[in-house]
């Protein structure tokens, strides 16, 4: 009477946690380097984020070998939109592309967790949040990952606006700097590090603003 | 070439044993507006002659980007030429999605030649109309090929295709065995000096022209208007006087040289014969 289920999936969950933070003039996009598979580690040292157009980054976590195949999808399908359209796709253009790219892997999805963060056309920092299926919301800060249950409540009490009935409508923007909000993204993950086993090893952190893009390393516990 | 008999469909041969719609396609190519590539060690240079219809519409576009290391320049049917660049362009992003690495610019021409011949043996079907001059680098050196509408393909030093491009063959035919050796600047210079030779005469500005370079540490671009312009003007401020040899004065275009590494170059012929029935070669 009861089901028989299959002995052998196609998935795999290689753990990890990844966060990104808008600001007015930089984004910030972070992931942990931790590759794990069920209580063991793969390796300590796999970067989850990937540099997909100029001003535009995604930190994804979940299956790395599907995380892996979506990242090189996007980035040839960039290439197309850059020889037809003679210029780097816009942040919210890129947002909708994966949206569309996970969706139309409905019924065998993408097992990713993603967060993409960028700049968006007047150079404002952008992050724009996902499922595996491809519901998108933009957001000024969001978490993905094994550690995002830990890490999220804590980024809505540092960062979420007050109730929108008190106060006119804000910005989906963090009125932080970029050195508070990358030591916030640190604090986030030193945290997240001692109760969950699937994070931890090293932080690596890709700030995107009107200079370019640079990255940042942080060692974590390896326990 | 006159109308015969044998020249309705391409799948036709005349009793001479020549495919004439594929030699009509050829002349396709002639009647385009100039083409002309040239090549160092460490180098690939495309120019081309962009000539607006009338002054209210916009230039031609001839030469295309197909990857950071390949670039293409085109004369003849531009719509073909545009359609097969979105060919060459899809080829090499799928080979860097299955490889991770570039696709070699001698594969990309086979496949380019493959894809010709197809439109030379299948009755529903025309050769494509265009001649296409592709300039790459890649692990084994700098190249520059020449893909005709009959499926043939060949390697140069420097080739020029298009209406008058004989008049740059003579100047690069002269000036050829000089390019193995030259620098960024020279070849850009001799490039515009054989595109000058196309233009019988008439005064070679930027806003006619297209010039576009490759090169070690240098991805495929197109060189903006008033670098060219720079450019022509220093030589015929200069008294109409082709650039030397490497011994050549340092370079004073905007542009940085890089410094590459300097890749044994394959061994290649000189410009093409054009007596004989061009699939013959």
């Amino acid at each position: 009477m009861t089901k028989e289920h299959a002995n052998w999936s196609p998935y795999d969950n290689n753990g990890g946690t990844c966060v990104a933070i808008a600001g007015a003039e930089y984004c910030v996009v972070a992931a942990d380097t931790r590759m794990s598979s069920g209580y063991n580690i793969l390796t300590r040292d796999y970067s989850k984020i990937a540099q997909l157009a100029d001003k535009c980054s995604m930190a994804s976590s979940g299956f790395q070998a599907d995380v892996r195949a979506l990242q090189k999808h996007l980035e040839a399908r960039h290439l197309i939109y850059q020889h037809q359209h003679n210029k780097q796709m816009s942040t919210p253009a890129m947002a909708q592309l994966l949206s569309n790219t996970l969706y139309y892997k409905r019924f065998f999805p993408y097992y990713a967790f993603n967060v993409l963060g960028g700049l968006d056309s007047q150079g404002k920092g952008c992050v724009f949040t996902y499922d595996a299926v491809g519901s998108y919301e933009r957001v000024g800060y969001s978490s993905q990952g094994s550690g995002s249950t830990l890490i999220m409540p804590f980024l809505d009490n540092q960062l979420k606006s007050p109730s929108p009935l008190l106060l006119p409508a804000k910005d989906a923007v963090t009125p932080l700097s970029e050195s508070e909000a990358i030591d916030l993204v640190k604090t986030c993950f030193a945290s997240a590090t001692e109760r969950d086993i699937y994070t931890g090893d090293k932080l690596e952190i890709v700030i995107l603003n009107a200079e370019g893009i640079r990255r940042e390393y942080m060692e974590l516990r390896k326990d | 070439m006159f109308r015969n008999q044998y020249d309705t469909d391409v799948t036709t041969w005349s009793p001479a044993g020549r495919l004439f719609q594929v030699e009509y396609a050829m002349e396709a190519v002639k009647q385009g507006s100039a083409a002309i590539g040239l090549r160092s060690k460490t180098h690939v240079v495309l120019a081309s002659v962009n000539k607006a219809n009338s002054e209210l519409s916009s230039h031609q576009k001839k030469i295309f980007k197909v990857d950071d290391h390949i670039g293409v320049a085109i004369a003849g049917l531009t719509a073909d030429g545009r359609v097969l660049s979105r060919y060459m362009r899809s080829e090499c992003i799928n080979y860097s999605y299955s490889y991770e690495s570039k696709l070699p610019v001698g594969r990309l021409v086979v496949q380019l030649a493959d894809k010709a011949q197809v439109c030379t043996q299948r009755s529903w079907k025309r050769p494509y109309g265009v001649g296409l001059l592709v300039g790459g680098l890649d692990e084994s050196g700098a190249h520059l090929y020449y893909n005709c509408p009959s499926g043939n393909y060949f390697e140069y030093q420097a080739f020029a295709i298009g209406s008058r491009s004989q008049a740059a063959k003579t100047y690069m035919e002269r000036k050829f065995e000089t390019f193995a050796e030259s620098s960024r600047e020279n070849l850009i210079k001799d490039a515009l000096f054989a595109l000058r030779e196309t233009l019988q005469g008439e005064k070679l500005t930027s806003t006619i022209c297209t010039v576009a370079v490759v090169g070690i540490g240098e991805a495929f671009h197109i060189l903006d208007k008033e670098t060219v312009q720079a450019l022509i003007n220093e030589f015929e401020i200069a008294g109409e006087e082709a650039p030397a040899n490497e011994a050549a004065p340092e370079d004073q275009g905007g542009d940085a040289q890089p410094g590459g590494d300097v890749q044994p170059g394959a061994a290649d012929q000189g410009p093409a014969d054009e007596g004989v029935a061009p699939m013959d070669i």
